[in-house]
């Protein structure tokens, strides 16, 4: 039982991290090596929220969010457009997109690391026991996983619900179709790119509740997300959601019965296996 | 408009050249000194606590007081600091050109281990003494037989690894704790070697090891290392940890109700930032480090410390970081000029006032320093040390 509880709240963190990175590599078709970075800037948003305006990190969503949008619109805008129009092939526009956001983690570290210094930063909130079947659970990370359920809902029906939603798919399915029926695919992939990018500092904003984090943790982050991604199947929030959970109670589970030292292992063998398996990811469409 | 710009910036630039010709006029006297050490990548989080802040307030101490007194007369300082990035290559060319381009007069020893390592060949090969403070290595012999120029303040591995062992017999030689120990330790260098250390000194010492496990550095929930060594139902807990998880596992240890008596995280327990994010939950919690809250040096230099850099140093390195540039200031003091090897000499041979008390060198390594601390109403002082007096009676870790 401890090990579904802990597995699925350990895989509603790791769909917070993913979910983000989901949006700008389905739609937007941008690898975005900087997403942790991001991350890491909403968990600074709500750690100084927290601690200088004694704001909770839930409440500080309504400002990161919409500051993460923008910043990220702002992004695509002035640094991925470019690269994107001028792409002449797929390929070249993969390659020039992570070099670029390569690029752009490092100044996300330094501009952070310029503002808060290298410390460690961490805060208490929530962290309290919560019983569950007899069993106490951090209740900073039940309301985490609350609050990954809800934005995985809330994205889902979204992007399959609305209208918006569904020009968003048909971008991410072919971009090329997607403008000969009238759809705008250069705003649409900025809107999914800043849609991406506010849901993954939300994601570090909840995270921070109980992380420990500093302004060069990102990377961690980014190397879990892509993982998730890549096992979901580019294109499908489903598909993430699921290696998610499947990551987080496979990793418990190996934690549990076999050594917690060798979680990072189970995490890359079920990798492997699904790529050997199913290159295109659990939900992923076969390449055309 | 052009030729008014450009008139504008021949102003511009005339007055620059001024100002800085001003500047170097006033710091031919200085004396450069020479800091790399990290200010990004994984090490950063320790080195802006212990590391830099010392080096701040040593240079800002000696200038106030008018500079180091040479024979030719006081010179202030002049502080040069480099980002190694937590990267040994780039550590190694940092210090190579604080050496051969900003031409330093004074180099100070890296922060961390592998980084003092790394470096000490670069200050053999141009003879400056390298003071470390953050090396913590059992190749001490080694090393100071290979570089004369290498001082090791810290101690071993074995002796941490020791501490809180000797700790624990005492204990239940004292029939307050039982025979089983829950061990666990972060899967990087540190921890695995504290590790194999503590494994074979626990048997030795007989006690059972119930719960013996890694977890991979950054491991985002340690939910499952706190179950396991609770479900094997161990006397004491005993973790070879780094800072974001001593912060995690305290955590989760606190969420999961896992109460023993001895209770052990090692690096960062003795944070300030620790005792700022579990208040008086720390009532108890074992931890690498401490300081003699009777020593009122110590006590003086923690307020100097709060009052320059606006936060309290940690309770374990950051004393000794300080006390190793003390040594360096009074033996530049005593020997009157920069002559590294005379420098060298005398620090070898020499009884040196710091704040963490007296240090004499006998082959190169103090071997007087703290082991183990403890957080007793908020303060992390020192439980056990090799041959430093002060150490307070241990006090049963409180529930939580």
């Amino acid at each position: 039982m401890d090990i579904v509880v802990i597995g699925l709240l350990l895989g509603g963190t790791y769909a917070l991290m993913a979910l983000g990175l989901q949006l700008q590599y389905g739609v937007a078709r941008i690898m975005n090596l900087a997403t942790g970075e991001v991350l890491v800037a909403g968990s600074f948003g709500a750690f100084w929220f927290y601690t200088a305006a004694n704001v909770s990190p839930y409440f500080s969503l309504v400002v990161v969010m919409p500051l993460a949008f923008a910043l990220n619109w702002a992004i695509y805008r002035v640094v991925l457009q470019p690269l994107v129009s001028r792409a002449k092939s797929r390929g070249h526009h993969d390659i020039d997109s992570i070099l670029a956001t390569f690029g752009l983690a490092f100044i996300f570290v330094g501009v952070m690391s310029a503002i808060f210094g290298g410390n460690f930063f961490n805060y208490a909130y929530f962290a309290r026991p919560f019983e569950i079947f007899g069993n106490s659970y951090g209740l900073n990370r039940i309301a985490a996983f609350g609050a990954s359920v809800v934005l995985c809902a809330a994205l889902y029906v979204w992007l399959t619900k609305t209208r918006m939603g569904l020009n968003l798919r048909a971008v991410a399915v072919n971009p090329g179709a997607a403008a000969l029926v009238g759809i705008n695919v250069a705003w649409a992939s900025a809107f999914a790119f800043a849609m991406g990018g506010a849901v993954t500092a939300a994601g570090g904003a909840v995270l921070s509740t109980f992380l420990t984090f500093d302004a060069s943790i990102g990377v961690l982050f980014t190397l879990k997300a892509l993982v998730i991604v890549i096992m979901g199947g580019v294109g499908d929030i489903r598909g993430t959601v699921a290696a998610a959970f499947i990551l987080g109670l496979a990793e418990t589970t190996v934690a549990f019965l076999i050594d917690p030292g060798l979680t990072l292992a189970a995490t890359y063998v079920l990798f492997i296996l699904i790529l050997l398996l199913k290159p295109e990811g659990l939900f992923g469409r076969r390449a055309a | 408009m052009i030729g008014k710009m450009s008139k504008w910036l021949t102003v511009v630039a005339a007055a620059a050249i001024l100002v800085m010709s001003l500047n170097s006029g006033v710091s031919a006297h200085e004396l450069k000194v020479g800091a790399s050490a990290p200010k990004s990548g994984p090490l950063v989080g320790g080195a802006v606590v212990t590391h830099w802040p010392n080096i701040r307030l040593w240079v800002e101490q000696v200038n106030a007081r008018g500079g180091l007194k040479l024979s030719d007369g006081s010179h202030k300082l002049k502080l040069i600091e480099l980002d190694d990035a937590t990267n040994p290559g780039t550590a190694i060319a940092n210090h190579e050109r604080l050496v051969t381009q900003d031409k330093v007069d004074i180099l100070l020893a890296p922060y961390g281990t592998g980084f003092n390592l790394a470096t000490a060949a670069i200050f053999d090969k141009y003879g400056f003494p390298q003071i470390t403070s953050t090396a913590i290595t059992d190749k001490i012999p080694d090393l100071t037989s290979r570089f004369p120029g290498i001082f090791f303040t810290l101690g071993t591995t074995t002796a941490f690894s020791q501490g809180p062992i000797d700790i624990l017999t005492k204990m239940r030689d004292a029939g307050e704790i039982g025979n089983r120990v829950a061990m666990v330790n972060v899967a990087d260098a540190f921890g695995i070697e504290m590790a194999v250390v503590a494994r074979d000194e626990l048997k030795k010492a007989g006690f059972e090891v119930v719960y013996d496990t890694s977890y991979p550095l950054g491991t985002q929930d340690l939910a499952p290392v706190i179950k396991g060594a609770q479900d094997s139902k161990p006397d004491a807990f005993l973790a070879w940890s780094y800072p974001p998880d001593t912060f995690g596992l305290t955590e989760q240890a606190q969420i999961a109700q896992f109460n023993v008596d001895f209770f052990y995280t090692a690096v960062a327990t003795a944070f300030p930032g620790f005792g700022g994010r579990f208040g008086a939950a720390t009532e108890g919690i074992l931890g690498a480090g401490g300081i003699n809250p009777g020593n009122a040096a110590m006590l003086d230099y923690i307020k100097a410390h709060k009052e320059s850099q606006n936060v309290a140093p940690d309770s374990w390195a950051s004393g000794m970081v300080y006390a190793t540039l003390q040594i360096l200031e009074q033996a530049i003091e005593a020997v009157g000029k920069i002559d590294n090897p005379a420098i060298i000499k005398y620090i070898d041979t020499n009884s040196f006032d710091t704040v963490v008390g007296t240090i004499t060198f006998k082959d190169q390594n103090n071997e007087k320093f703290w082991t183990v601390g403890q957080w007793q109403d908020g303060v992390f002082v020192g439980v056990n040390s090799e041959g430093r007096p002060g150490a307070q009676t241990i006090i049963p870790k409180a529930t939580w």
